[in-house]
């Protein structure tokens, strides 16, 4: 595509990857805010990534987003000056528009169409606020301050020509504001930091570029330059003193610089003829007339001034045109600039407010890394295939070939290891996405709630992270609106007004569990019982245990129902929970104690491109069963099986009976077995808990093997879940077990309801 | 060549199935590979033969004889595997023998006559002649394409 030629693209593809980074760290500062954090830093790091926002969608022409970005800047910039607090109502509209900022950003990657109500509605709510806690600071007590930020959102306004931005706020606001005159002067200092140098910009660029809006007298500035032998060609000693007249505004001279931000000190001051500002000064207030100045430099380095305000004498905040600012910075100037400007506006994107976040990273196509997992599979095939052959060749296993190939393995394991954890990513995002989630069907259902969040840091397989975020958003949808109580409820049974929802992720003996637990009133199961049997779903004479109860959420025929809104238990949807969480390799279990909450925990495995099998031999074919689902092997012996019906066998467990499976039947390998005595059965646990018991030949090995994905458009095999590679060269199946169980109830007949086999359909 | 640019010129790779000539363009075959144990896929059509390892990947092989219809062949080591790729998904094609390549233009082929209700899909989009043999062409997308409806 035209992708690939376009730098323009590339730089716009990098810039919404780093969209998602500061959007990340607005969501972390929020949070922390929230949690009560009120350190500057913080409110500086959500200011910054609003503002990083705004400045890269200004030179992509995103203009909506800008717009949206710039509203919600002015106003966190009034908690960051503390001219308002961040209070709940505050934090909670932030929120909101934090995450229509994200969406903005998503709909301008994607290009789709803007949603200009919302927009309207959040910057409704952020004038609002201004309006309420900013009220005073409209009144008298602090004139000076108001206008100080005020003119900003006028020259930008302006900038950008948005219609439907509230220009009357501001110029309501400030009625004796002189018109800008048609011919403004400004002056201008431009001395580039070394950086700019090193990130690729030409000054020459920006000086053309001012040329363009007026006419510029450039006075080249050489004290810096150092002697002949001192030059260092990629170091920056000139700078510049432009005066420029023009027509355009402060804003416009620095869009010119905007691509600079944070690499070169820029002052713009505006020039006034003496008559000018007496003539201002003797109609209005004095201070205005100096802040217009003082305005023009609010709007480009905001960033700097965040938190080096004294350490940052490159760009002072002038009091007096002309005057003062000139001579006073450039003595310090050169020793302190460069520090100074660097450290606020480079960092931003990759600094939250995580102390660890300074590792260093690369970002690769994910294509690359495709095909390095492949050629590991390769290599963990191929070393399979070379121990098989020197182990059959009777070599003597103290001999240098044999000790090689040990070593061969032990690195193949570890490379194979390591290449897995490049696809791993911390939970984080996902996590960030589920918080949007409760804050969105909370508000919804109109209930009071708080998530809370641990293990972000855990790591896992990228697609694992992709492909849970709908069963995920499923189940924290369901926590809040049928886990949780109306808060009626809440206060009846002595429990905390506010809800909580926890999500947590940890590493647990090779696999992730996430858990999604709630404080609700627990699960219903008088009523899950009765709706499934009012369903048809299970028979109305049976008992069922409380987790056989539970697990009927599960059941398909379940969340269709629109019962199951008044349910005070949960089910919608779940069956498609659980699909989605076995295509991942994973299972989910439910737990839930009446009146005290329901957890919902659902362990994956790391990856999806390696398992831990267990190969067994059926009817002469080769196959691969995840480890995790066996939990025991044994031989029948003499009256271990019973038939239950013709065709309908169970073997006698200590637990008691379960359902037995000929597993080479099933796979339609051979004819069924009469004779079960000494037959191998691997006994099969399920995500419910039930069992079931497969007989198999032989088992030959315990392994790890490479998955290898059926391509399902062709021809999608009833139980077989993928293939991999033995050492052979052969192809083994990967069986689902489940789905081999599942279809085989189908076709006997056997334990037709869930009680028996504990396996809905 | 160049007396040929007018006129579409074509490539064929010949096979034999069960005595009969079949023939496929060549732009769609990748490779042809000896006879290799497949892995059977449970509960497919008895001419899914299953899967092979084909340098890494999971490659399905079919019968094509039985896909089409035709007597199962009698195994032996002189069976071939043509490779063949349609829609960027790659299938074997389990044949007896591969014959010939040749080299013809559009107008050598013509179009079957209308009478294919016979047994077996509709596969055969053209015939030709070469030395008094008759060669039938295959149309790869219906007998790829269509075993998903098959086997779904």
């Amino acid at each position: 595509m035209s992708d690939a030629n376009d730098p323009m693209a590339e730089i716009r593809a990098s810039f919404f990857i780093e969209c998602e980074e500061l959007l990340e760290a607005l969501q972390d500062g929020l949070q922390l805010l929230y949690d009560g954090a009120d350190d500057t830093e913080t409110i500086n790091v959500v200011f910054r990534a609003v503002h990083s926002i705004k400045g890269g969608a200004g030179a992509f022409g995103l203009e909506a987003l800008v717009r949206f970005a710039h509203r919600f800047e002015t106003v966190l910039d009034e908690i960051r000056s503390e001219r308002m607090s961040a209070g709940a109502d505050a934090l909670k509209v932030f929120f909101q528009c934090a995450d229509h900022l994200s969406d903005l950003v998503r709909i301008s990657r994607d290009a789709g169409d803007l949603p200009d109500e919302k927009t309207a509605e959040l910057l409704g709510e952020l004038d609002k606020l201004l309006g309420e806690e900013g009220a005073s600071a409209h009144d008298e007590p602090e004139p000076e301050e108001d206008i100080e930020f005020q003119p900003a959102i006028l020259s930008l306004d302006l900038d950008l020509g948005g219609e439907d931005d509230t220009p009357e706020l501001a110029i309501a606001d400030l009625p004796d504001l002189p018109p800008i005159a048609s011919t403004n002067r400004f002056r201008i200092l431009f001395r580039p930091a070394n950086e700019l140098f090193e990130t690729g910009n030409e000054p020459f660029h920006m000086l053309r570029a001012l040329d363009e809006l007026g006419e510029c007298d450039v006075i080249c500035q050489l004290e810096r330059l150092p002697d002949f032998a001192d030059l260092n060609p990629e170091h920056s000693f000139l700078s510049w003193t432009i005066e420029l007249s023009t027509e355009a505004d402060a804003a416009e001279i620095e869009a010119a610089f905007e691509f600079v931000e944070g690499l070169c000190t820029l002052e713009v001051e505006a020039i006034r003829q003496p008559e000018e500002i007496s003539a201002e000064l003797s109609q209005e207030m004095p201070e205005t007339g100096i802040e217009v100045v003082q305005s023009t430099q609010e709007v480009p380095l905001p960033d700097a001034a965040t938190n080096v305000q004294e350490a940052r004498p490159g760009v002072p905040r002038n009091e007096q045109p002309a005057t003062e600012t000139l001579p006073e910075p450039e003595p310090d100037a050169p020793a302190a600039e460069v520090p100074a400007t660097k450290t606020p506006e480079q960092k931003p994107p990759a600094k939250t407010n995580a102390p660890a976040a300074a590792k260093s990273v690369v970002r690769v196509d994910l294509d690359r890394i495709e095909r390095l997992v492949n050629l590991v599979g390769e290599l963990v095939i191929n070393q399979a295939m070379l121990s098989q052959s020197l182990e059959s060749s009777g070599l003597s296993p103290h001999s240098d070939a044999m000790n090689g190939l040990e070593e061969f393995q032990r690195l193949t394991r570890d490379i194979q290891d390591s290449v897995m954890m490049i696809r791993a990513q911390p939970v984080k995002s996902l996590f960030q996405r589920m918080s949007r989630i409760v804050r969105e069907s909370s508000s919804m259902v109109d209930k009071d709630v708080r998530l809370h969040t641990e293990g972000e840091n855990t790591e896992v397989d990228k697609t694992v992270i992709e492909r849970l975020a709908d069963p995920l958003t499923h189940m924290i949808r369901n926590a809040v609106d049928h886990g949780l109580e109306t808060t009626e409820k809440r206060l009846a049974a002595g429990k905390p007004r506010q809800g909580r929802v926890n999500l947590t992720a940890a590493h647990r003996s090779g696999r992730v569990v996430i858990d999604v637990s709630d404080d609700g009133g627990g699960i219903n199961r008088e009523k899950v019982l009765q709706i499934a049997i009012d369903k048809g779903l299970v028979p109305a004479d049976v008992s069922f245990s409380d987790t056989e109860i539970d697990n009927l959420l599960f059941l398909p025929g379940f969340s269709t129902a629109s019962v199951v809104s008044d349910l005070s238990g949960r089910g919608v949807g779940m069956d498609v929970v659980r699909t989605a969480i076995q295509a991942l390799g994973g299972r989910i279990t439910i737990s839930s104690v009446p009146g005290v909450g329901t957890t919902f925990s659902i362990s994956l495995p790391l990856t999806l491109a390696v398992l831990d099998g267990m190969v067994v031999q059926v009817a002469d074919e080769t196959l691969v069963l995840p480890l995790n689902v066996v939990i025991e092997t044994l031989t029948l012996g003499k009256g271990d099986v019973e038939m239950v019906r013709p065709g309908a066998h169970v073997v006698r467990v200590r637990s008691g009976f379960v359902p037995l499976f000929d597993l080479g039947e099933e796979l339609g390998y051979r004819s069924p077995i009469s004779e079960y005595e000494g037959s191998v059965v691997l006994l099969i646990a399920h995500e419910d808990g039930s069992h079931a018991a497969l007989i198999i030949d032989s088992i030959l090995d315990q392994r790890q093997v490479v998955i290898k994905g059926l391509d399902d458009s062709f021809f999608r095999a009833p139980g077989i879940a993928a293939a991999t590679i033995l050492g052979d060269g052969q192809i083994a199946l990967i069986l689902d077990t489940s789905d081999i169980i599942s279809n085989a109830i189908g076709a006997t007949g056997t334990g037709a309801s869930p009680s028996l086999t504990g396996i809905p359909a | 060549m160049s007396e040929k640019e007018t006129v579409k010129s074509i490539e064929l790779l010949t096979f034999q199935l069960a005595d009969q000539e079949y023939s496929l363009d060549i732009m769609s075959v990748r490779e042809i590979r000896g006879w290799t144990r497949t892995t059977p896929l449970p509960h497919a059509p008895s001419y899914m033969k299953g899967v092979i390892n084909l340098r890494g990947t999971v490659l399905p092989v079919m019968d094509l004889s039985e896909r089409l219809g035709l007597r199962a062949r009698e195994q032996t080591d002189r069976n071939v595997i043509i490779v063949v790729s349609h829609d960027d998904m790659l299938t074997g094609l389990l044949v007896d023998a591969v014959s010939d390549i040749i080299a013809l233009t559009e107008d050598d082929l013509q179009p079957p006559p209308e009478m294919q209700s016979g047994q077996g899909p509709g596969v055969v989009s053209a015939l030709t002649l070469i030395d008094e043999r008759m060669i039938r062409v295959l149309e790869l997308s219906s007998v790829v394409a269509s075993v998903q409806s098959t086997a779904a």
